[in-house]
């Protein structure tokens, strides 16, 4: 990997995270007078004229523009009207609830859809690769907000086993983390099958076969290793879709995330909240992406010896 | 062996059969009549609904299915305002439908569209295009859409646009690289030859050899299409009552689960099985169009 690979990416990475903050300011001033979302059209002029000074409004647009990117870079993602308090502060709050409810997704669907993709791959077009292929499906075509709801229904009000809402005990993470983790096992099982698949029609396969090494060794030091490579990107991708099930996830189950925080935001339409939502994952996910691209070069020793010797590329 | 005929006859038969099944896994037969039969029903809506979709019948709130105790003037119940479950599904999934059908197109034509500037202009117009499509596929499409209604407010024209740009990208990173390849090819380099002008070749010559792979791409962006509509309108914040939509639906009928579960389940379940079914149907015909894809 060297130093032209890795500055090109974070080129990338940058530009897309000023591409964002620039979309949040200029979606900002589009949506109309914010003075006058906070004190009605009746206001007097010098009240009027006393808020904008307060809040840089006076300031010409492109001053404007880079104290709000200095802001943001500083941290500041401005004041939420309907809370009255600063939106860093209440997405701090939101933030663990969130970040709990999505790893545990993630490793549940880790654990459940690679296994299923590796004993799909290792029967291919067998009764059990039919199966699981079949569940994979059925997975990611079932609705968040519907998969939650059959579960409360069926866990908290029939059998009474679990509480509909809320965050506290390990009982109030199962539903939320079963719903938002069952989607993303789907689409795994069948990428780690694809994934597997390829691997094993691979001539180094068949030399293995050759030179007599155990099935079991096969599986385990041949395929696997090299079918886990594209898997690391999938998962940065995965990433986005568990911020984006979070969302419903969370208000199906009243988790006290940032999700629901985004949801009631844009029911009250308090701008501040969603701009600093939007900013938020969008740092994590251009982090996250940034992160993988680099992963994949350092795991992937091809890829490495191909980027240090461009002529054999 | 004039016999012969008479017997290999029904024999065939079967071998027949398994070849068509083979062709056409029951499976896909089924999910087809699926997307058929929804098809049928949102064209016919204003035919075959019992009620319209608002008239209420406050006497008779909140009443089961029939096959669980129910009136049969309200096959599937009423909701907390008397309305006709059978009726309000139906118009939901007309509108589900419509709105998915509106939302998918906008995306191929404005996707389709860039990808082919992309590949005309090449140099700095097809970089920032392609940064816009990596910029875009980085973010969860949903996260944008709850904050461009946030920002001006919710409308059905609105819903419908923003449902529209999502999944643009998909079309216009394949649109790029199809064009840019079949531009190289004889069929192209030829009527170029002859004079035809950019635009002729584009859209006369070009667009109808890669349309089987966009349309492709077209039945497997359609779920989720209605999986964002109904996602946002479960929520609140996409259709807004009194029009309906099985994910408006679902939203109000979370409220009655412990006294009428069957509100929620029954549009969920409409739901779940129009997106199984196209997904099914999508896999398939990529599958047919494209061979090395299979197993994939």
């Amino acid at each position: 990997m060297n130093a032209r690979f890795v500055l090109t990416k974070l080129f990338r990475a940058l530009v897309t995270l000023w591409l964002v903050v620039t979309f949040a300011f200029v979606i900002l001033h589009a949506s109309g007078d914010p003075i006058e979302i906070l004190l009605g059209d009746q206001a007097e002029q010098e009240v009027i004229d006393h808020y904008k000074q307060l809040y840089g409004l006076d300031r010409p647009m492109h001053e404007q523009y880079f104290r709000y990117v200095a802001g943001v870079a500083q941290g500041d993602l401005g004041f939420s009207l309907s809370d009255q308090r600063p939106v860093t502060e209440l997405l701090a709050e939101a933030i663990p609830a969130t970040l709990e409810l999505g790893l545990t997704a993630l490793a549940i669907s880790m654990l459940i859809g690679i296994p299923l993709g590796i004993v799909a791959a290792l029967n291919r077009n067998k009764a059990i690769d039919r199966f699981v292929m079949t569940f994979a499906v059925l997975g990611f075509s079932i609705p968040n907000f519907f998969l939650g709801i059959l579960m409360i229904l069926l866990f908290s009000l029939w059998l009474r086993w679990l509480p509909t809402s809320g965050m506290g005990t390990w009982q109030h993470l199962v539903m939320p983390a079963l719903t938002l983790g069952t989607a993303a096992a789907g689409s795994l099982a069948r990428f780690t099958r694809s994934s597997m698949l390829e691997v094993m029609s691979k001539l180094y396969m068949r030399t293995a076969v050759a030179k007599g090494v155990p099935r079991g060794r096969r599986i385990r030091w041949h395929a696997l290793p090299n079918a886990a490579i594209p898997l690391v990107t999938v998962l940065g991708f995965r990433l986005g879709d568990l911020v984006a099930g979070s969302i419903v996830t969370e208000t199906v189950f009243a988790w006290p995330g940032v999700g629901r925080a985004l949801v009631s935001a844009v029911s009250a339409r308090d701008l501040a909240v969603v701009q600093g939502v939007l900013l938020m994952t969008a740092f994590t996910m251009v982090i996250a992406n940034l992160l993988v691209d680099l992963a994949y070069g350092w795991i992937d020793p091809r890829i490495r010896a191909a980027k240090s010797r461009p002529s054999e590329a | 062996m004039s016999i012969a005929s008479p017997l290999t006859e029904p024999a065939a038969a079967p071998g027949r059969a398994r070849r068509f099944l083979r062709r056409y896994p029951p499976l896909v037969l089924l999910a087809a009549l699926f997307i058929i039969l929804t098809l049928l029903i949102s064209a016919a809506a204003d035919w075959i609904a019992p009620y319209h979709y608002t008239t209420q019948d406050l006497s008779n709130r909140l009443l089961p299915p029939v096959f669980l105790g129910g009136l049969a003037q309200y096959p599937l119940g009423t909701d907390e305002l008397g309305r006709d479950i059978l009726s309000r599904l139906i118009y939901a999934t007309r509108f589900s439908v419509i709105i998915a059908i509106l939302g998918t197109s906008i995306g191929a034509v404005l996707g389709t569209l860039i990808g082919f500037i992309a590949a005309h202009f090449r140099g700095w117009v097809e970089e920032t295009l392609m940064m816009l499509v990596d910029a875009q596929a980085s973010m969860p499409f949903m996260l944008l859409a709850l904050a461009v209604l946030a920002f001006f407010g919710n409308s059905l024209v609105l819903f419908i646009v923003v449902l529209g740009i999502n999944g643009w990208e998909n079309y216009a990173r394949l649109t790029r690289g199809m064009v840019l390849s079949a531009s190289s090819q004889g069929y192209a380099v030829a009527v170029h030859a002859l004079g035809a002008t950019p635009a002729r070749i584009y859209t006369r010559h070009i667009l109808p050899n890669i349309l089987s792979v966009l349309i492709v791409q077209f039945t497997l962006n359609f779920p989720a299409t209605i999986l964002l509509e109904t996602s946002m309108s479960f929520l609140g914040l996409g259709i807004q009552p009194p029009l309906t939509s099985l994910g408006q639906m679902l939203g109000s009928g979370r409220s009655h689960l412990l006294l009428a579960w069957w509100i929620a389940v029954l549009p969920g379940t409409m739901i779940f099985l129009s997106t199984l079914s196209i997904s099914m149907f999508g896999d398939w015909l990529r599958d047919r169009l494209d061979p090395t894809l299979r197993n994939r």
